[in-house]
């Protein structure tokens, strides 16, 4: 579809400054069932990711804090845990089914529904129409299934865990033989169909918005936006998008392939099993292997899906908080190319020790190391923005230099553990925790947050608070160094992950006060997000008000719609674009929207 | 109690806070919008630098505390761990420049280009000479860590040398079965479905002559200082993993597809004792990959000996064939003949033998 046949679908763009104008408003009556549930805006679906994606934030926080209980405090009974556990932690006191349960549920909620659907669902969503000038994404009604496919795998995920075996507890990486059979864990059995199930529908779910997502990038720019003249902010959301849909299909066929050697009999993944009270299974001539490869060929370049919206986001947010332009945006949108292209050639890394053909792991071995250096240039990048601007430390802009202190931290130790030889010491270790985390984990976070504080006054109309905003950033990263920094240490120790207790290991039983250090920092740190929410949910309703259309002083065209832009975005016409993104500071100019026609005498760059 | 109390001075603290919160809003408001952002930006530079600083400090006294509860403050236990060892260190100090480095300059430059009226931003977009240093160095640096990186993993996932004695790991949950080749130096064959629980935990095929003198132990594994170690790993149900943090090593034990992997120990367990001044020390076996619900008790232990003290242990053990078929071992004759660990509760079964085809 055109741009022009959007127009013309949405003629009617109805904006809340034209409210007294209803003559504007002919056939596109909006209901409350089809402005806030059932609603094609993508700004509004934006919203409803966002917000679904904060609910499974905080249960998947909440989730680890409980098993930061047990980690930290091994020998303590919690009678409160009971009353809220019931037989999941009977005298109070978390049992290891529970536990296996939580970690495996936190990592699932966190990877998928939260820094996938919650971070790219919702910027995607938010920002491709309106920073590339279109009135929405080519096909709003799959925009609309996109979300409410989430939202089934968000009840299916939940339901499980209020089914009698317990929810899945095998990791939420499911490797069989584990994740396959019931007999050899309890969370295998109800648990996992149901794991499986939402999982299902969540790839529908971000196949349907991928696609779109890329369908509009590519189409449905306006005038003049060129495809060198986008924001890096959609750059990235593009990759991310081309990276899920070319990746989650493999994953889905390896889910299928295990629903039937659970439910069918058949042996992909299953081969000369003898389980404890059960005896031989049949199944013959499976490989377990053959489900990590294609786990992991959608696993890795799952971590981008989730890393590069973050980065797209950074960009933007540190060059229009320096007030000076990115540094080498042909190199940033290069390095995400190449991030994207290794991402899928690296998957086996995951797999060094799993008896893999040494000859292969060399090769992965050279293309995994190869990923430093566009993260490098990256970064480097990111410096060099910084360096002789105008640096506007507004919540934003904080969480975004926290973002890119983290990706720092975090994606050195992958040069570690992307090394087989040091892998083979380092695997499954508390190390790949720390790393995981770091990187992936509480940067992405740190992306999302700092979109969601830059872009909140075009989402709502009205400003967050700045002070909770601080509050909540120095908190926030001074506790996750705390939590997972001493983490390197525990892993350098060689302390395997998904533990529930250590008391009983000689080499790693000293890293008890540590632990609990840990699991009091996490608590604080869960604690402290509540500043955050309140903040979000105070200010949709309280906030002050907007007065100008561009309060960032930014250039893109987000900026150039009404403070609460309607359905179509734009009143009129869409506006024509002029130049790239980032001209800030260009001529003594502080900043030069896209919109603006180039001047006769301006210089080049 | 008090956990009500707890309760209500959190939610005291958090009221506290939002007060405050609105208050500087309304400040700000009186202040004007722009006193109020340089004023914010002050703080939050200054921030920046006591964040830097004190983290600094902080990445330093982290280290001093917990670096001797690491691996890394004693000897590696394996020749080959020895390796790893030097090359973690070269990984260390390269990304541990890059992380101090990058990790100032970032901090820094946010300090040093807050907002200043009187600053002309840099329009500054992009320099092909700096973005070609950035990509070479990296480069090389990585090239050099790779080259050694693959030299090292090589030699662990390579042949291991001709005298190295091998034994067989298999895992189940929760524990570790070992078998030794037994005087004949080779294994029998085993299929999956001649499992036993009780007389034959690994389903060896009991008319393969070459299992016969097979000795089969769980929980503990004796191998040889100063001799290379051969472990071929599999096993039983689900994936399992040997992980051997003092040897540096690890390997997934996959039902049905074998995996290797081999060290030379270079300490025994008794000096092992003595270099980490820990009486308890013990080589442990750590199963490293999810395996259910017992995974964090799934231990094995390694005994390094010396080969007086190997020969000793292994003349007192009796082989797997002998426990299930008592009446076919010549030292039967004597009841109180030692047997192996898994033996006790052994008695002669009908045994299937189901040839694998």
């Amino acid at each position: 579809m055109s741009n022009e046949a959007v127009l013309h679908a949405h003629s009617d763009v109805a904006t809340h400054d034209a409210h007294g104008d209803h003559s504007h408003e002919h056939h596109h009556h909006e209901t409350f069932i089809t402005k806030y549930v059932f609603s094609q805006d993508h700004k509004m679906i934006a919203k409803q990711f966002l917000i679904t994606g904060m609910v499974w934030a905080v249960l998947g926080g909440l989730m680890s804090v409980l098993f930061r209980l047990q980690l930290g405090y091994p020998d303590a009974t919690f009678p409160w845990l009971e009353s809220i556990l019931g037989k999941w932690a009977k005298g109070g006191h978390i049992t290891p089914e529970a536990y296996y349960a939580l970690v495996t549920t936190h990592g699932t909620v966190l990877v998928f529904f939260v820094l996938t659907a919650g971070l790219s669902g919702t910027f995607a969503n938010f920002l491709i129409p309106l920073q590339i000038g279109a009135r929405d994404m080519a096909s709003p009604f799959m925009n609309m299934l996109s979300y409410w496919f989430f939202f089934g795998a968000s009840i299916v995920m939940l339901s499980s865990m209020f089914v009698e075996t317990g929810p899945f507890s095998g990791g939420w990486t499911a490797y069989p033989p584990l994740s396959a059979l019931g007999d050899a864990s309890p969370g295998s059995k109800t648990g996992m169909d149901l794991w499986i199930v939402s999982m299902a529908l969540f790839v529908v779910s971000s196949l349907l918005g991928g696609l779109n997502y890329i369908a509009t990038v590519l189409n449905m720019r306006t005038k003049g936006m060129s495809m060198t003249r986008l924001p890096l902010t959609i750059w990235a959301l593009f990759f991310t998008a081309v990276l899920g849909v070319l990746s989650f299909p493999v994953l889905l066929s390896g889910f299928i392939l295990l629903i039937f050697d659970r439910n069918f009999g058949t042996s992909f993944y299953l081969s000369d099993i003898f389980i404890n009270g059960v005896g031989a299974l049949p199944n013959e001539g499976g490989s377990a292997i053959l489900f990590q490869h294609l786990f992991w060929f959608l696993g890795h370049p799952e971590v981008y899906i989730i890393l590069l919206p973050a980065m797209g986001m950074v960009s933007e947010i540190l060059s229009v908080n320096s007030r000076k332009p990115i540094f080498g945006y042909m190199a940033m949108i290069g390095s995400l190319f190449a991030i994207a292209i290794l991402a899928f050639l690296v998957w086996a890394h995951h797999m060094f020790v799993t008896g893999l053909n040494p000859f292969l792991g060399s090769v992965f071995v050279l293309l995994t190391l190869l990923i430093a250096v566009p993260s490098a240039i990256k970064v480097f990048n990111w410096l060099t923005t910084l360096w002789r601007g105008n640096i506007r430390f507004t919540p934003g802009m904080l969480f975004a230099i926290g973002f890119v202190s983290l990706f720092i931290s975090g994606g050195l130790t992958g040069i570690w553990l992307g090394n087989s030889a040091l892998d083979i010491h380092l695997h499954d270790t508390y190390f790949v925790i720390a790393h995981f985390h770091i990187v992936m984990g509480v940067a992405s976070m740190f992306g999302m947050f700092a979109g969601i504080y830059h872009w909140f006054p075009k989402m709502y109309g009205r400003y967050m608070n700045n002070t909770l905003a601080y509050m909540h950033f120095w908190i926030t990263i001074a506790g996750a160094y705390m939590i997972f920094w001493p983490m390197h240490y525990e892993g350098l120790a060689g302390m395997p992950r998904r533990y529930y207790d250590y008391s009983i290991w000689e080499s790693f039983k000293q890293f008890q006060d540590l632990n609990r250090f840990i699991s009091l920092v996490a608590m604080i740190v869960f604690a402290a997000q509540f500043l955050f929410l309140f903040n979000f949910f105070y200010s949709i309703f309280k906030g002050r008000k907007l007065t100008t259309l561009n309060p960032w002083e930014a250039n893109t065209l987000e900026w150039t719609t009404p403070i609460h832009p309607g359905h179509g975005n734009w009143v009129g016409e869409i506006p024509e674009v002029h130049r790239w993104a980032y001209d800030y500071g260009k001529d003594g100019k502080e900043f030069i929207q896209q919109t603006t026609p180039v001047g006769p005498d301006e210089s080049h760059h | 109690m008090t956990i009500l109390l707890t309760i209500a001075v959190i939610v005291l603290v958090f009221v506290v806070i939002f007060q405050i919160a609105k208050a500087s809003e309304y400040v700000s408001l009186l202040k004007g919008e722009e006193a109020s952002r340089q004023q914010n930006n002050k703080i939050n530079g200054f921030l920046m630098v006591a964040f830097l600083v004190l983290g600094l400090i902080g990445v330093w006294y982290c280290n001093s505390v917990l670096f001797d509860k690491t691996l890394l403050a004693h000897d590696a236990a394996s020749v080959e761990g020895a390796r790893v060892d030097s090359m973690l260190w070269l990984t260390l100090a390269v990304t541990g420049i890059v992380f101090i480095g990058t990790q100032i300059v970032l901090f820094v430059f946010a300090y040093k280009y807050q907002e200043n009226k009187n600053r002309k931003v840099y329009f500054f977009s992009h320099s092909n000479t700096l973005e070609a240093i950035w990509t070479i160095i990296p480069a090389i640096a990585l090239t050099v860590l790779v080259v050694i990186g693959l030299r090292n993993w090589f030699l662990f996932t390579g042949e291991p040398p001709k005298n190295a004695m091998v034994v067989e790991v298999t895992g189940k949950q929760f524990g570790w079965i070992f078998r030794y080749p037994g005087k004949d130096g080779a294994f029998g064959k085993k299929y999956y479905k001649n499992i036993d629980a009780a007389s034959n935990t690994l389903g060896l095929l009991w008319d393969d002559k070459l299992g016969q003198d097979d000795l089969v132990t769980e929980q503990t594994m004796y191998i040889v200082k100063g001799k290379p170690v051969k472990l071929i790993i599999g096993s039983r149900d689900v994936i399992h993993d040997v992980g051997l943090s003092h040897f540096r090593l690890k390997m997934d034990a996959v039902p049905g597809i074998p995996t290797t992997m081999w060290f030379t120990p270079k300490y025994t367990t008794a000096e092992m004792k003595e270099i980490t001044g820990n009486p308890n020390f013990q080589y442990e076996i750590s199963c490293d990959q999810m395996c259910g619900n017992g995974h964090y008790s799934m231990k094995g232990v390694i005994e390094v000996v010396s080969q007086e003290d190997y020969d000793l242990w292994i003349a007192k053990q009796n082989p797997y064939y002998f426990a299930a078929f008592p009446e076919k071992d010549p030292a039967a004759a004597k009841p109180a003949a030692a047997t192996t660990d898994t033996s006790k509760t052994a008695k002669p079964v009908e045994v299937k033998t189901v040839a694998k085809m």
